[in-house]
């Protein structure tokens, strides 16, 4: 009981075939050792992907692809994110602690999908795509509610990539106790046209706000998003904010991300 | 006294000696501590606020891998084993005396909060306990909650013999007179404030290591306490009868307190308990989820103020009846926490001729509440400086203004109030004068319309304290119910090569005594800083003490030192007068040697130390050889530092964001012993006053979970809530004490929230904003902005 055996993998496939066999994936670990340490989750094999070569950042033209296993760290000190999307390099940047930088990885944080996490909010924001070991998955369709995604049982993130744009930005509001975001806002002038997804806020984790892309498609300003308006029904409601604090704030906070654009 | 002449004496800014230790991670804390063949113990904690106990069952547990023992609440209770008591009880408006319920150290029938300690699982690692303790099944018939304080009275009975969930019903001052300033007042002004809930969230969680010697029957704990004789105390003879001659008691370096370590705790009684029916050392540290349940909370006040008026705004009289939440047991000092150390506060620096107050302290399925840095002052601190400024407001004041004419004169000492205290000295003017300059008062119209330019929202707040450190004298807290005495004991042996230990009876875990302590020997003594060592925390080798807490270990374990040294100095004058051939009275003692006056015969400290020990020519007929003295320091009256805080905030009205700009502070604590420890301390209880003012909140639900039960929830401040704190003195030498200090450790923490609220309030003063409550979170600060303009758009 407890008991679990710690395993390194040495490249995808050996890690994909230790998780078909129940293993779970282990990359910084920020998350899913807390979770462990208070017993709510008892992985009996974990496979470290350390080992993989899934770390690195690379400029793909149009695109940049950042492996899984690529620390924020590293994201955020990244020369090329910091001239290609400077917006994703301050939001790594921007995450946890130092050593919680120094640990987490890309591929972590967006399996996790965690309601409150940034990630998320830059994968949709950008509309990037995540790639696995079998296929790739837009950010569309790659979210699917609080700690859900589009991942099979047995699926590994191997990268993702993101389109390259200057003109994007991401403003969180953090929660003051655990400082993730309690309102994060990412705003990208995309080719597909503008974007805003959010995160910290939505009862079913990170979202895009249809609402707010149109009236900034007809008008790419602050003050365009004065009329909008964000649904408190469907907002988070806990002790640190209440869903129309939030919904107010999703508004307010994204009028921010414009200005930063 | 005036600054010693000694490089590292009174009045210099030594950097901390223990510091090292701890900044390079070689600290010894109990957790550190491993003995031979110890066990673990994991507690199985109540997952309810209220329940009964109907089954435990045990035996796969039992049968689990590294298992040695499963204890319940019926092994205590047939082990005759007592609970932690209660220290300080008071008596009742009535007459009668407080109820004190049993507080069983594994609960017997019934759990009374979440994290209530239910079963004990002991096993050799600590994860086979804790994978045992998941097989144990225990069967709860869950009872209602009483979780809304201002309602606990009426929820169901939580104690048998605590009707209305009532454990006292307090009074002090005196009811018709204030009643009657209310009547004849020309302005009554109301308020009714919460003083927040808050967890200590101390560094170092809780432990405790217990051995038992079969040898000759006898226990060594190794535990995280502030005052580890009364530990022995307690734990001997109030809960496992053990002799204390039989039980020493352990408190290593401990990672902060705040309040928190002062208590006895079920755990470590558990632990030394079954170390001898177990016959092996038996170890317990607390996750820090333990910590956030079940150490003891802090604050938790509802109070009612009325506050009179005569026609020229000089306050007549003021009535507080207060609700104090004191939890689901009674912990030591739950009941004195907002009675004694509470109630005698409310005249503050002011002169007030007419007080009452009434304080029920009530029951709830809540951890137990106790004192927490201040304990009992800041909530008397708050309700008053929010007073203050409501009054101010009301009738058109500025508020320090309103302050400044309403405080005692300085002419006025030994100052009597209406509610016990007697200030024996204080001028309360000058730290409000200088922290009114340090933040530019005159200036903060011109910050304010430079903020509304930006868009924002800037206030400024005041608040101006009076705390009181050192209870005593143990013959008046004696005649108030307390159960122990508040004096301090200090050895202070010399060595033959003139080095010299102190052992005293107050205990560091983070104040910088070894530093502090060994100044005030070395400063008398003439003698370098680093010949001095400073032993607390062990109950063989301290003579008595009664711990640190309530600012006390300066004014009170520091004046035990100084009277030890002093008869040290009378001996070494007797020994030195024999050398010289002189007569006892014409040796002078000064800068570290014995001179003869009128001659140039000296003879240096060591000496005379050499000679005590070696006493080949010694005057045998009057002296005992050796040189090592004890004192016993009973204080004479509390100490009463005092000062003014101000805050400068500046609002972001589109979020509700409090974003603190600017903090002064002038405190009076007489003498500076080491002026950076005494920043420090500043420092750091202004944060925890921030933290209590903007952020932190322990907060249980309707069913009493505890929802800020982690760090993801319970919001600490950080450096980066922060501004530069401004912080400078006056000084009014205490008069009772031989070295004129009075304790500066829970000042900030006092002063600083009614500071912090009375600036987001002046800032929203504007929009008509008149109340916000503790912690002015963002979503509040927003709400009430937002009220406001519906409010004025109506
Ligand atoms: C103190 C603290 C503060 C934090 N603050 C923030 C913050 O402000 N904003 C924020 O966004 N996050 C924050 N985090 C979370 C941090 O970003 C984590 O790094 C992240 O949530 C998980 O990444 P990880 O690499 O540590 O993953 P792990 O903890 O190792 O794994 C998390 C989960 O993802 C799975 N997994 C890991 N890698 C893969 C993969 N390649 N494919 C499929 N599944 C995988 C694991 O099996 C596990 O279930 C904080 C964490 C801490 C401890």
């Amino acid at each position: 009981m407890h008991h679990t055996t710690y395993m390194k993998a040495g490249n995808t496939d050996d890690a994909v075939a230790r998780m078909a066999d129940g293993g779970q994936l282990l990359a910084g670990g920020m998350t899913l050792i807390p979770t462990m340490k208070q017993r709510l989750a008892n992985p009996e094999t974990l496979v470290d992907l350390a080992g993989c070569g899934l770390a690195g950042i690379e400029d793909q033209g149009d695109s940049i692809r950042i492996g899984a296993m690529t620390r924020h760290a590293d994201v955020a000190g990244s020369d090329l994110v910091r001239g290609a999307i400077p917006a994703l390099a301050a939001l790594a940047g921007g995450i946890g602690d130092r050593q919680v930088r120094n640990r987490g990885t890309i591929g972590g944080s967006v399996a996790n999908n965690d309601p409150s996490a940034c990630y998320p909010a830059a994968v949709l924001g950008l509309g990037g795509t995540v790639h696995t070991d079998r296929r790739d998955i837009a950010a569309d369709d790659f979210f699917t509610g609080m700690f859900e995604t589009a991942l099979d049982e047995d699926e590994m993130i191997t990268a993702v990539s993101f389109p390259k744009t200057g003109k994007a930005a991401y403003v969180k509001f953090p929660n003051p106790a655990s400082r993730y975001a309690m309102v994060g806002v990412f705003v990208a002038s995309a080719v597909d046209g503008t974007r805003v997804a959010v995160t910290g806020a939505g009862s079913d984790g990170v979202f895009r706000h249809a609402g707010m892309e149109a009236a900034l498609d007809a008008g790419f300003s602050a003050g365009s998003l004065d009329g909008i308006t964000v649904d408190a029904d469907e907002m988070i409601s806990d002790i640190h904010a209440s869903g129309d604090y939030r919904a107010h704030l999703v508004r307010e906070i994204a009028k921010r991300a414009v200005a930063a654009c | 006294m005036p600054e010693g002449s000694i490089k590292d004496g009174i009045g210099a800014s030594v950097r901390r000696k223990e510091d090292k230790r701890f900044l390079t991670g070689s600290g010894r804390y109990t957790a550190d501590i491993t003995r031979p063949g110890q066990l673990h113990v994991h507690f199985i904690r109540s997952v309810h606020a209220h329940a009964n106990i109907k089954a435990i069952r045990k035996d796969a547990a039992a049968a689990a891998e590294g298992v040695v023992a499963i204890f319940t609440g019926e092994d205590v209770a047939a082990d005759g084993i007592g609970g932690p008591i209660c220290g300080w009880v008071v008596t009742n408006r009535d007459g009668s005396p407080t109820n004190e319920p049993p507080h069983p150290i594994l609960a017997n029938g019934a759990v009374r909060y979440v994290g209530d300690h239910v079963v004990a699982v002991i096993a050799e690692t600590l994860e086979q306990a804790m994978n045992a303790a998941e097989l144990v099944e225990i069967d709860y018939e869950v009872l209602a909650p009483v979780v809304d304080l201002a309602h606990a009275g009426s929820g169901p009975q939580i104690h048998e013999n605590v009707p209305g969930n009532m454990y006292f019903d307090f009074e002090l001052g005196d009811e018709a007179a204030a009643a009657a300033a209310l009547d004849s007042a020309a302005t009554v002004v109301e308020l009714e404030v919460r003083n927040n809930r808050l967890i200590p969230n101390a560094m170092e969680p809780r432990a405790a290591l217990a051995e038992y010697d079969p040898i000759d029957d006898s226990y060594t704990l190794f535990t995280t306490s502030q005052n580890p004789h009364l530990t022995r105390l307690v734990i001997g003879a109030f809960m496992l009868s053990i002799p204390e001659s039989k039980l020493r008691v352990v408190a290593p370096d401990v990672g902060g307190g705040f309040g928190s370590k002062i208590y006895v705790y079920p755990e470590e009684a558990v632990c030394t308990w079954a170390s001898k029916k177990l016959q092996r050392p038996v170890k317990w540290t607390a996750d820090r989820s333990e910590s956030f349940l079940a150490d003891a909370h802090g604050r938790d006040h509802i109070n009612k103020v009325r506050m009179a008026l005569d026609k020229d705004n000089r306050i007549t009289g003021l009535r507080v009846d207060t609700v104090a939440n004191i939890g689901s047991y009674l912990s030591a000092f739950s009941v004195v926490t907002p009675t004694i150390l509470h109630a005698p506060l409310l005249s503050g620096c002011y002169r007030i001729p007419a007080i009452y107050t009434n304080v029920k302290g009530m029951a709830t399925t809540t951890a137990p509440v106790d004192a927490y840095r201040g304990a009992g002052r800041p909530e008397a601190t708050y309700l008053l400086e929010r007073v203050m400024d409501t009054a101010a407001r009301q009738v058109g004041m500025d508020p320090a203004e309103f302050r400044r004419m309403n405080f005692i004169p300085k002419d006025a000492f030994p100052y009597q109030t209406p509610v016990a205290l007697q200030y024996d000295i204080g001028d309360y003017e000058p730290p409000l004068d200088k922290a009114l300059e340090m933040i530019d008062y005159k200036g903060f119209e011109a910050r304010r319309a430079e903020a509304a330019s930006r868009g924002k929202y800037r206030g400024i707040g005041l608040s101006s304290y009076i705390e009181a450190c050192g209870i005593a004298p143990s013959a008046v807290a004696g005649a108030l119910g307390a159960r122990v005495g508040l004096y301090e004991s200090a050895t202070v042996r010399v060595d033959p090569t003139g080095t010299v230990n102190v052992f005293t009876g107050t205990h560091s875990h983070g104040q910088g005594h070894d530093t502090t302590f060994a100044q005030i020997v070395a400063d008398k003594l003439g003698v370098d800083i680093g010949s001095v060592e400073i032993i607390h925390g062990d109950s063989d080798r301290i003579p008595f003490g009664m711990g640190s807490y309530g600012s006390r270990s300066l004014a009170v374990g520091g004046a035990a030192i100084a009277k030890a040294v002093d008869k040290v100095i009378e001996k070494s004058k007797i020994i030195a007068a024999h050398l010289m051939e002189a007569a006892d009275a014409d040796v002078v003692f000064a800068d570290g040697k014995f001179t003869v006056a009128g001659t140039d015969n000296e003879k240096g400290f060591g000496e005379i130390a050499l000679a005590a020990y070696v006493p080949h020519n010694y005057p045998h007929d009057r002296l005992e050889p050796g040189l090592e003295e004890t004192a016993f320091y009973d204080p004479l009256n509390f100490t009463y530092p005092s000062g003014t805080h101000i805050a400068e905030v500046e609002i972001d009205p589109s979020t509700g964001v409090v974003e603190l700009v600017d903090w002064a502070c002038c405190d009076d604590f007489g003498n500076l012993i080491n002026p950076m420890i005494v920043e420090g301390q500043v420092h750091g209880g202004i944060a925890q006053g921030v933290g209590q003012a903007l952020l932190e909140n322990a907060h249980y639900d309707e069913t009493g979970q505890l929802i800020t039960a982690s760090y993801m929830d319970y919001c600490m401040p950080r450096a980066d809530d922060l501004p530069n704190f401004k912080v400078d003195y006056t000084v009014t030498a205490c008069t009772h004490n031989d070295l004129g200090v009075k304790g500066c450790g829970e000042a900030g923490a006092i002063a600083s929230p009614p500071a912090l609220i009375n600036a987001v309030i002046d800032a929203l003063a504007p929009l008509g904003v008149t109340d916000m409550s503790m912690p002015a979170t963002p979503e509040k600060v927003w709400r009430a902005i937002n009220d406001a303009q519906t409010e004025a758009a109506e």
